[in-house]
């Protein structure tokens, strides 16, 4: 029987890693993520695995290139400037199509920002980052527990689909210690011999890792082969959470951190007599636009909760299609608001529309 | 990926039919290396890459590793290596090589694994991965093409710009008080207590192309000894981008570029290193 | 996360001082022993560039459900371990609410009529001890005597996973600690406050 283990979120995604498999990870250090590291460091080299510390984030993600390339379980993770380093090897490895996980503990921006958690690199992760049409599946975890159940998840996805897969957390949600178990993992069976890079045997032809298709033709056949296999992650991979939706009358939407303060700022609601529901998205890419214009037909408002300045608000408008008020209310510059403080602008928010 | 998104035109010629005599005929005295993909190149003519591949690849054919080597390709005029060579290769983001190929051998340290860059590439965006990876000792070869130019994107200053040399970027020739004077790479990687074999050498006549070919034999080698990088330096002639024919290019390396980086051993490893050969 | 009717936690606790007062192993030693007892817990410490010396706090709730926001603006009870903490926390406290705060650093308490405000002289009771550092021991002490969140064996058991191993010979003085705070507390209750 498995048992419960007192853990901060950065360390349970740390533990995660060794458990799921994980062959290497590269990093470079970043608050508030550097537990990740510090973690690996200490328990990988006793599994015989790598762990390195790169001299940046450039050199981390492209040693993640070169190990999930050669076919093996690969992943770094950093906080948002860190991110935003790693963007061209991102767009590189999402164009060769090299499964590895990455994990970005955003941190509150622009720029060198605060060390505060922040939700601010959404548009970021989630509309592309680095150059040229690619798409990355986007876990957001919101508790301990999913920091963990996510790289086992992460990973499994990753190799599925041959793509790049980011887990967005929060310096909050990596910082918090909450207890967490590790349920028995079995790694699905992929085969990776016919494209990696582990050394050309008389019996195959060549395998080589690319981006590049210098012929439009090609480029343009490679773009359509990635359209296809991002429609089939749309299709199959849209996971989120309900709670109090079935007889909502507004409807908080909300990720990571915030969905955990929504949901308390839900029951406040509720103890007053506002039927408040919340919608919590678990992967920000593909987004849960069906479900959320199904419940948009059955509320009467929305609002979007995030730490930032309205990033994901955009998707609800894009998935409720001028069906029902779409409102927002954010705190940033690693500022969190609390749950009463969203109740308060709900009812405001209520006031204003009529929609009592 | 898969090889038929790549595939450049075939050479396809038919056996010219010489003094009448049938292909079958001929006593074969030469013929390029099985590790090589037989297609047409797209290098210049009189360009140092298209001889440096072959030279690699009849390293992986003599020590008979096709199956236990990983090339990483740069960007630059060298992007498409892995078109050329017949082994498992990786191309990285420019200057990223090093980085990449660290991630290749440290998972599989049993394999040999090189890099192939350009000056631009690796003296340039790619210095910091350069060094650092050199600085761990990676056990890695790093074949450094260095002709003084961009020559993929045409002809543009390097680092390794002769002082006072014309190129698009710098038209009155290179300004040493504006740039700084050209990188000597090797020399400056060689004081790395992780490098342990540094070398420059040349292709621009028979007697370098041997050196060079015995450079390259030597450096794989020496990944079986897990002691350390080893870095090949070649002064490539790069015939278009100097405006020169390729007669003029062989020539301009002897007259002019050997002034600044002069040809032969940087670091050698120590006997002892090597008795196991 | 699942769905939760009832908003309220057993215990929401805020815990503050300087960095190096062991505000952070005060919390992590009650959320232990929370897990220990099958409770759902959450430990969420604010961090900063410094590593001592800065303000440190840390928020713990203990619930019997699933804890939603492990961020709040209104705490149950805080421990509060320096001035600027109390000042910043106590007009947080919920109405009815626990003040505990260490006495020899903290020199104006809050006036509130309407929470229960004790100090404990944790560091001069410390210093008796040797110890400086069990200062943090005899104020969870203190605080678990007045309120009873978790059973005392459970405390014991998560010392000892909280300390590390190699301190683990000051298992002793730490629990030397948590009855002497615990004592020190029933002396209080007793007298008007």
């Amino acid at each position: 029987m498995t048992e419960y283990k007192l853990m901060k979120g950065n360390e349970a995604l740390a533990e995660a890693a060794i458990l799921a498999g994980c062959d290497a990870y590269f990093g470079y250090p970043i608050t508030p993520q550097s537990e990740v590291l510090e973690y690996l460091a200490r328990e990988m080299p006793k599994h015989n695995r790598i762990v390195m510390q790169a001299e940046s984030e450039v050199a981390s993600i492209n040693m993640v290139y070169g190990a999930a390339g050669a076919g093996f379980r690969a992943m770094t993770s950093s906080s948002s400037p860190g991110i935003s380093l790693m963007q061209e090897g991102i767009s590189y490895i999402a164009g060769a199509e090299l499964p590895c996980l990455l994990v970005n503990v955003n941190r509150a921006g622009p720029g060198l920002g605060t060390i505060q958690p922040g939700q601010g690199d959404y548009f970021q992760s989630t509309k592309g980052g680095g150059h040229g049409d690619y798409r990355m599946i986007v876990l957001a975890p919101a508790s301990v527990q999913e920091m963990a159940d996510f790289v086992f998840l992460g990973f499994d996805l990753a190799d599925q689909y041959r793509n790049p897969v980011l887990i967005l957390s929060d310096g909050a949600i990596g910082q918090m210690m909450e207890k967490v178990k590790f349920k028995p993992y079995t790694r699905p069976q992929t085969d990776k011999s016919s494209w990696a890079t582990t050394g050309k045997p008389k019996t195959r032809g060549r395998n080589y890792i690319t981006s590049l298709h210098i012929q439009p033709e090609k480029m343009e056949e490679h773009n359509k082969h990635l359209e296809e296999k991002f429609r089939k992650i749309r299709e199959n991979e849209v996971r989120f959470e309900e709670i109090n939706t079935s007889d909502a009358d507004y409807l908080f939407v909300a990720y990571g951190l915030s969905a955990r303060i929504c949901q308390k700022a839900m029951d406040i609601a509720r103890q007053k007599g506002i039927k408040a529901g919340l919608l919590r998205p678990i992967t920000l890419y593909p987004y849960p636009y069906q479900r959320l214009n199904e419940l948009a037909s059955q509320v009467k408002m929305l609002l979007s909760v995030e730490l930032n300045s309205g990033q994901m608000v955009e998707d609800v408008r894009l998935a409720v299609n001028g069906k029902r008020p779409v409102e927002f209310y954010g705190r940033m510059g690693g500022m969190m608001p609390t749950p009463e403080e969203i109740v308060h602008h709900l009812e405001t928010l209520i006031q204003y529309h009529h929609v009592n | 990926m898969s090889t038929d998104l790549h595939e450049l035109p075939v050479t396809n010629v038919e056996p010219a039919l010489v003094c009448g005599k049938q292909e079958d005929e001929y006593e074969v005295v030469y013929h390029k290396p099985a590790t090589m993909v037989d297609t047409a190149m797209h290098y210049c003519p009189g360009c140092a890459h298209s001889l440096v591949h072959k030279l690699i690849m009849e390293v992986v054919e003599e020590l008979d590793i096709q199956d236990k080597t990983v090339g990483v390709a740069p960007v630059g005029c060298s992007v498409f290596a892995y078109d050329y060579m017949d082994i498992d290769m990786s191309e990285a983001a420019h200057g990223r090589a090093c980085a990449v190929a660290t991630g290749i051998k440290r998972l599989m340290p049993e394999k040999y694994v090189f890099t192939y860059q350009g000056d631009g590439d690796l003296a340039a965006i790619g210095i910091a991965e350069t060094l650092h990876a050199i600085n761990r000792g990676e056990n890695i070869l790093i074949v450094f093409m260095n002709n003084a130019v961009y020559g993929m994107t045409s002809g543009q200053m390097a680092p390794t710009t002769l002082p006072g040399m014309h190129t698009t970027t710098s038209p009155d020739g290179r300004d040493v008080s504006f740039y700084g004077a050209p990188i000597k790479v090797s020399e400056l990687m060689a004081n790395l207590p992780g490098a342990f074999f540094v070398t420059r050498q040349a292709v621009n006549n028979p007697n370098a192309v041997r050196r060079t070919k015995k450079a390259l034999l030597n450096a794989f080698k020496y990944q079986q000894l897990h002691k350390g990088t080893c870095i090949v330096e070649i002064i490539g002639n790069c015939p278009s981008n100097w405006k020169m024919t390729p007669v003029e290019a062989a020539k301009f390396i002897d007259e002019e570029m050997v002034k600044t980086f002069p040809l032969g051993d940087i670091k050698i490893p120590a006997a002892e290193d090597l008795k196991i050969f | 996360m699942n769905s939760l009717n009832d908003c309220r936690q057993l215990e929401e606790l805020i815990v503050a001082g300087f960095g190096g007062q062991g505000v952070l192993s005060l919390g992590m030693t009650l959320a232990y022993a929370g897990m220990v007892e099958n409770k759902e817990i959450s430990w969420m410490p604010s961090y900063g560039p410094e590593m001592r010396g800065g303000t440190a706090n840390c928020i713990v709730i203990l619930s019997e459900n699933k804890i939603s926001s492990p961020i709040l603006s209104q705490f149950d009870s805080a421990i509060v371990l320096n001035q600027p903490s109390m000042d910043k926390f106590a007009p947080r406290l919920k109405p009815g609410g626990l003040l505990l705060y260490e006495s020899g650093n903290i020199f104006k308490p809050s006036t509130r009529e309407d929470i229960d405000i004790i100090g404990i002289p944790a560091t001069t009771e410390a210093l008796k001890m040797k110890n400086a550092k069990t200062m943090n021991m005899i104020m969870l002490g203190a605080y678990l005597q007045l309120k009873p969140v978790v059973q005392n064996d459970s405390i014991l058991e998560a010392l000892a996973k909280v300390l590390p191993e190699k301190y683990h010979h000051l298992l002793p003085i730490n629990r030397q600690a948590l009855e002497l705070g615990e004592a020190l507390a029933r002396e209080m209750k007793t007298q008007p406050v």
